[in-house]
């Protein structure tokens, strides 16, 4: 009976669209809102506006089959919105897609969501995704949920441990003594640009006065903005370490 | 549950109706026009007026829904599952009984309505061609059991569709289990009468020859039905969602 009220009130966008290739575009949104038991004049107005939003009114008629992967995402996109359910479930919505297409979906994703208020629930391996389009992240490793935060709190968890100071002349006798100080506990060097991981509470100016010191020419130097991939990575390496330890 | 019936069979009946067969939307619609052609008009014309007086022209009408039904049965469940729709499908709040009631009856309603039309269309054929005046029409008892029986039939070939395919881990397992199915039906009742011993053959014979029409229509009706309640049972039984989402 749970399960029942669980898909009366959400929809779902699956790995696969679940379109009926065979049938129209507007054959597969009318079935879907039949399915929902939508009055009839509602269904139609809702379809054209759904379909109007994705730009793909004009194109109705034709077979699903024929269309592209891109297309058939937003149509399925358009499905799952269609009831106004309260929640949807997106498993990688944009896998598959090249990045326009993508970016594309994304858009209509984020906009017809916010339109009618609806909660997405997204899956995804692709975390500039889940960065892009999402408010709230759970990040989840081996079926152990590792953090959950707006993916700002996830990066700022990590904010300050890092520095990165861009300029040239890093010599390795100086990576050797900044990697031997207290407090860091890595440095990489990538091109000019020195990457250094700091413990908790390391101080970055004293830092920055050594590198000076040791010749190098400074142009820039900046705390670390991980991006929510970045500090994913980190956090996974963090809980392999724990669970080492 | 009969909303949700009525909306599995909308969509059902536009993919059987329009795109639903081995051969394609054309293949389709030309196997329709061919059989109405032929248990329409070309059989009528060619048996005269003993089309409707003869009883054995009975068989031609279980035939009919029959070969349609098993030619798009196969791809209710297998199909779906093969082209990724069954999930989807599955994750709506589409009651199981809804699903699997408008898959069957979809098929069903399919093959008996095409049944139906070919016989008005014989029934008119043979009106025009032997008419003369008077109205050429089945007995009554024959026209029940026409009716009657090509129902039981089509519902035979529905849910044994149905059962198979929802068993089948593709469309193509699903037909050749199908046609395999059929091949046995049909061929069953042949072979049981011929490794019998001879007495009850003649016995049954006898039985037969004395039984007046009436009788026997039931008694086939009851077979039947009895068949269809076991086939729609053990359908039931095995529609199970979670199960068919980890299939």
């Amino acid at each position: 009976m749970e399960a029942d009220a669980i898909r009366q009130r959400s929809g779902a966008l699956l790995e696969h669209t679940g379109l009926y290739e065979r049938l129209t575009a507007e054959d597969n949104l009318e079935f879907h809102g039949r399915i929902y038991r939508m009055p009839a004049a509602e269904r139609k107005s809702r379809i054209q506006d759904l379909l109007t939003g994705i730009e793909l009114w004009d194109r109705r008629r034709e077979p699903v089959g024929k269309w592209s992967r891109g297309m058939k995402q937003k149509l399925a996109v358009a499905r799952a919105l269609l009831p106004r359910p309260e929640l949807i479930f997106l498993d990688e919505p944009t896998a598959g897609l090249d990045p326009i297409a993508a970016a594309a979906l994304r858009e209509d994703l984020v906009s017809l969501a916010s339109k009618d208020g609806v909660t997405l629930f997204l899956t995804t391996h692709n975390l500039s995704e889940a960065e892009k389009i999402c408010t709230l992240v759970g990040v989840i490793r081996r079926g152990a949920l590792l953090a959950v935060g707006s993916p700002a709190e996830l990066r700022s968890r990590r904010q300050g441990r890092q520095v990165e100071i861009v300029g040239r002349g890093a010599s390795d006798s100086l990576l050797v003594e900044l990697r031997s100080l207290p407090g860091v506990r890595a440095v990489d060097d990538q091109d000019g640009r020195l990457r250094i991981d700091l413990e908790t509470g390391a101080e970055i100016a004293p830092l920055v006065s050594r590198v000076v010191a040791a010749g190098m020419q400074v142009e820039e130097v900046h705390r670390g903005a991980e991006s929510l991939e970045e500090a994913f990575l980190a956090m996974v390496r963090e809980a392999g370490e724990e669970g080492q330890a | 549950m009969t909303a949700d019936i009525a909306t599995v069979l909308w969509k059902e009946w536009k993919e059987i109706l329009l795109f639903r067969s081995r051969a394609g939307r054309l293949g389709n619609a030309l196997s329709m026009i061919m059989l109405l052609a032929v248990f329409g008009i070309y059989l009528p014309l060619q048996s005269g007026p003993e089309w409707v007086t003869s009883p054995l022209m009975l068989a031609a009408w279980a035939w009919v829904p029959y070969l349609l039904i098993v030619g798009v049965i196969a791809d209710s469940f297998a199909g779906e599952r093969e082209r990724h729709t069954l999930e989807s499908l599955l994750a709506t709040r589409l009651p199981d009984r809804a699903i699997l009631i408008g898959k069957i009856v979809a098929a069903m309603s399919y093959g008996w309505g095409v049944a139906v039309a070919s016989l008005v269309l014989s029934l008119i054929t043979i009106n025009i061609a032997y008419g003369s005046g008077g109205l050429l029409i089945f007995p009554t008892p024959t026209l029940l059991a026409i009716l009657g029986l090509s129902l039981l039939i089509s519902t035979l070939a529905s849910s044994l569709g149905v059962l198979i395919s929802l068993r089948a881990s593709s469309l193509q397992q699903a037909q050749q289990r199908l046609s395999m199915s059929s091949l046995i039906l049909f061929v069953l009742p042949i072979f049981t009468l011929q490794v019998l011993p001879e007495t009850i053959v003649t016995s049954l014979a006898r039985a037969a020859a004395g039984a007046d029409l009436t009788t026997i229509y039931a008694a086939v009706g009851i077979v039947l039905l009895v068949l269809d309640s076991a086939l729609i049972f053990a359908a039931t039984a095995r529609f199970q969602r979670a199960r068919m989402i980890l299939d």
